[in-house]
């Protein structure tokens, strides 16, 4: 695997495997692209043989069970884990990557707007402040934004999670089970914001999908 | 460039904060650094050199850096927040050089008390002390962050930290007490600084491969 | 390259470490001179020296596959990395515990700290030996192996400084009692000392290809089963 490059989040080859050319205009298209795609942890491996191709745009819905590597396969794409096996190119960097994972990402010990605060910084955000406010205001968290997140439930830092996501206006969004914790106001706002992307593309992993299935573009299923 | 700066100033302006409100680590190491002062005080026959009484500053200062280094990443790894930090576009190094300022800050912060306890305690300190331990600092926040960074990715992470740092901090140890007691000061000190040259720039390089997979 | 051939390969290495094992230590025992001043004990040296050659030139390769790692990113550099390491560590307790022996003929005591060689190599012992603490304690992947090739560039950076770190602290701690110069070698001892040199490299070449075969056929072995499941 090599490092990858300021344009490109995760490119992972196994060596041996020929790169196969792009027709005309798909690789434009493309956002990601996975074949043979498999990673092991120690002598077990989570998953394996995958093939993806995911247009600009689109929604790609994951589902399976608990311990399918719904998790493993969103960390992948993010770049955060290399594959052990295949190929997977990701087109993206990461200043216009926004990943929802199992952890909030948050800072308890900082206050929601002191976290927001350090990742506007460092995805250098324009007009922080007004963005900021924006978000706080429309995920219902204006009044609790001095207060710190081990002040708040699990539905609020679901929220204030959902935000951090959001904050620099990615163009490709990895959410791995974004509904849980959400109250039915946050989950409201959380389909709303899924149901009209505004162009982004969407990879949302979840073991529930009942109420995002109509919007997905593709669909996988992990055993 | 401003940007790198801006971020690691950033990040290490976090740790402060989160420092200052949850004061875990620093009250620890202050408690900790006396405690070794006044242990080692039993430990040394009476009428002990100069020599001995710095040697054993400069052991209860490796260890106090120890509680901060393994803090360090372990409440990063544990909460998840590294992998926030990793995702971001900044150079995964400033990530390095804002947890290295941090951990300076941190240092400092208990030599503000050894130093003075050591005064009380043992021998007064001197101009060349101080320089010794400053040196020092920036080779044990350097190197001890890259490898609190390695030793938060494994398991038993409090066990293998020490292990990994102290071959590593041998030679800071022979600059400091040699910058303490030796007539020629001066040639421990350029020692110490050849240390943190080679060794600040080999951390700083090698951070990416260390916290990316 | 056919399996035979590299079969063949590693037994032809396995065969010329033993063949100049033999031909060293016969030549160090009863063809190479008595030192002036040592006398028998001086003999050790044509082990003791070469065995902490051999270590450093392990660890230096490890270094180098370590590099390979990191700039290519291909894997099969973590476990010749790795198995590198291994090879510095056995020869480095070899030179250890040779040094120790030679320093007890000597000076009737079993460790001196004077002997930078000596102390130099303790550290190393101390160093490389958390990198299989390391390695032990994370799990396998990418990580470990980007990790573990970091801390073997470390090394070869610490022995410079480490060396430089012992010579400073003599001044300080250790009175320089026992002082012994490398001895004036005249041909014979040279030529000696050259085949006891190359024989223990290539006792540490075939040990290496040895292992790392063995760990790449478990590899395989592992991808295999992956494969078929």
């Amino acid at each position: 695997m090599s490092a990858p490059d300021a344009d490109t989040i995760a490119s992972g080859r196994r060596l041996g495997v020929p790169e196969q050319a792009d027709a005309d205009g798909e690789g434009a298209r493309r956002i990601i692209r996975a074949r043979g795609l498999g990673r092991r942890f120690g002598d077990r491996p989570v998953l394996s043989g995958l093939d993806i191709a995911l247009d600009r745009g689109g929604f790609l819905l994951v589902t399976g069970p608990n311990g399918s590597g719904k998790s493993t396969l969103l960390r992948l794409f993010a770049g955060l884990l290399a594959p052990t096996a295949g190929e997977l190119e990701v087109r993206s960097d990461r200043r216009r990557l926004g990943f929802l994972g199992h952890e909030p990402l948050l800072y308890r010990e900082l206050t929601a707007l002191e976290n927001l605060d350090l990742y506007g910084r460092l995805y250098r955000v324009p007009e922080r402040r007004e963005r900021i406010g924006m978000l706080l205001e429309r995920f219902g968290l204006w009044d609790a934004r001095g207060a710190t997140v081990s002040t708040f439930s699990r539905g609020m830092v679901q929220r204030l999670a959902l935000c951090r996501t959001l904050l620099h206006d990615p163009e490709l969004l990895l959410m791995d089970e974004p509904f849980s914790g959400l109250d039915s106001d946050g989950a409201d706002l959380l389909q709303a914001e899924l149901a009209d992307p505004g162009g982004r593309t969407l990879v949302v992993a979840s073991h529930q999908p009942e109420r995002i299935e109509t919007l997905a573009t593709e669909r996988l299923a992990l055993a | 460039m401003t940007g790198y700066l801006a971020d690691a100033a950033a990040l290490a302006r976090k740790d402060l904060i989160v420092e200052l409100r949850t004061r875990d680590t620093v009250p620890a190491m202050l408690l900790f650094v006396v405690a070794a002062l006044v242990v080692f005080h039993f430990a040394l026959p009476a009428e002990s050199s100069r020599l001995a009484a710095s040697g054993m500053l400069w052991i209860a200062l490796l260890f106090t850096a120890l509680l901060a280094l393994v803090r360090a990443f372990v409440g990063e790894r544990d909460q998840g927040t590294l992998d926030g930090l990793v995702l971001a576009p900044c150079d995964r190094s400033a990530i390095w050089l804002g947890k290295t300022l941090s951990v300076l800050a941190f240092l400092l912060f208990a030599e503000a008390v050894a130093l003075p306890a050591f005064a009380l305690f043992y021998e007064d300190v001197t101009w060349e002390l101080v320089a010794g331990v400053a040196l020092a600092n920036v080779g044990i926040a350097t190197v001890g962050t890259l490898l609190g960074a390695m030793a938060a990715a494994a398991r038993a992470r409090e066990l293998l930290l020490p292990l990994l740092f102290l071959p590593v901090a041998i030679p800071l140890v022979v600059g400091g007490v040699g910058a303490t007691v030796d007539d020629d000061p001066g040639r421990y000190l350029a020692f110490l600084g050849l240390y943190d040259l080679i060794f600040a720039i080999l951390s700083w390089a090698s951070f990416e491969y260390v916290v990316t997979e | 390259m056919s399996t035979s051939l590299r079969n063949n390969g590693a037994a032809l290495l396995s065969l010329s470490a033993a063949a100049l094992l033999v031909a060293g230590l016969s030549l160090a025992i009863f063809w190479a001179p008595e030192d002036a001043d040592q006398g028998i004990s001086q003999k050790i040296f044509y082990v003791h020296v070469p065995v902490a050659l051999t270590s450093y030139a392990a660890f230096f390769w490890a270094a180098w596959k370590a590099l390979r790692l990191l700039w290519t990113g291909e894997d099969r550099y973590d476990l010749e990395s790795y198995t590198a390491v291994h090879m510095g560590v056995i020869f480095g307790v070899l030179t250890l515990v040779t040094g120790s022996i030679w320093a007890k003929v000597s000076w009737g005591q079993w460790w001196v700290w004077s002997e930078r060689q000596l102390t130099l190599f303790l550290i190393l012992f101390l160093f490389y030996s958390a990198y299989f603490m390391l390695r032990y304690s994370t799990d396998p992947g990418p990580r470990r192996s980007r990790t573990s090739a970091v801390y073997a560039l470390f090394g070869v950076a610490l022995i410079p400084v480490s060396f430089l770190a012992i010579r400073l602290a003599e001044g300080l701690i250790h009175p320089v009692v026992f002082k012994r110069d490398g001895p004036d070698m005249e041909g014979s001892m040279f030529f000696t000392f050259c085949v006891c040199f190359l024989a223990m490299l290539a006792l540490a070449g075939a040990l290496y290809r040895v292992e790392l075969s063995g760990k790449r056929i478990d590899a395989n072995l592992r991808e295999l089963r992956e494969r078929l499941a």
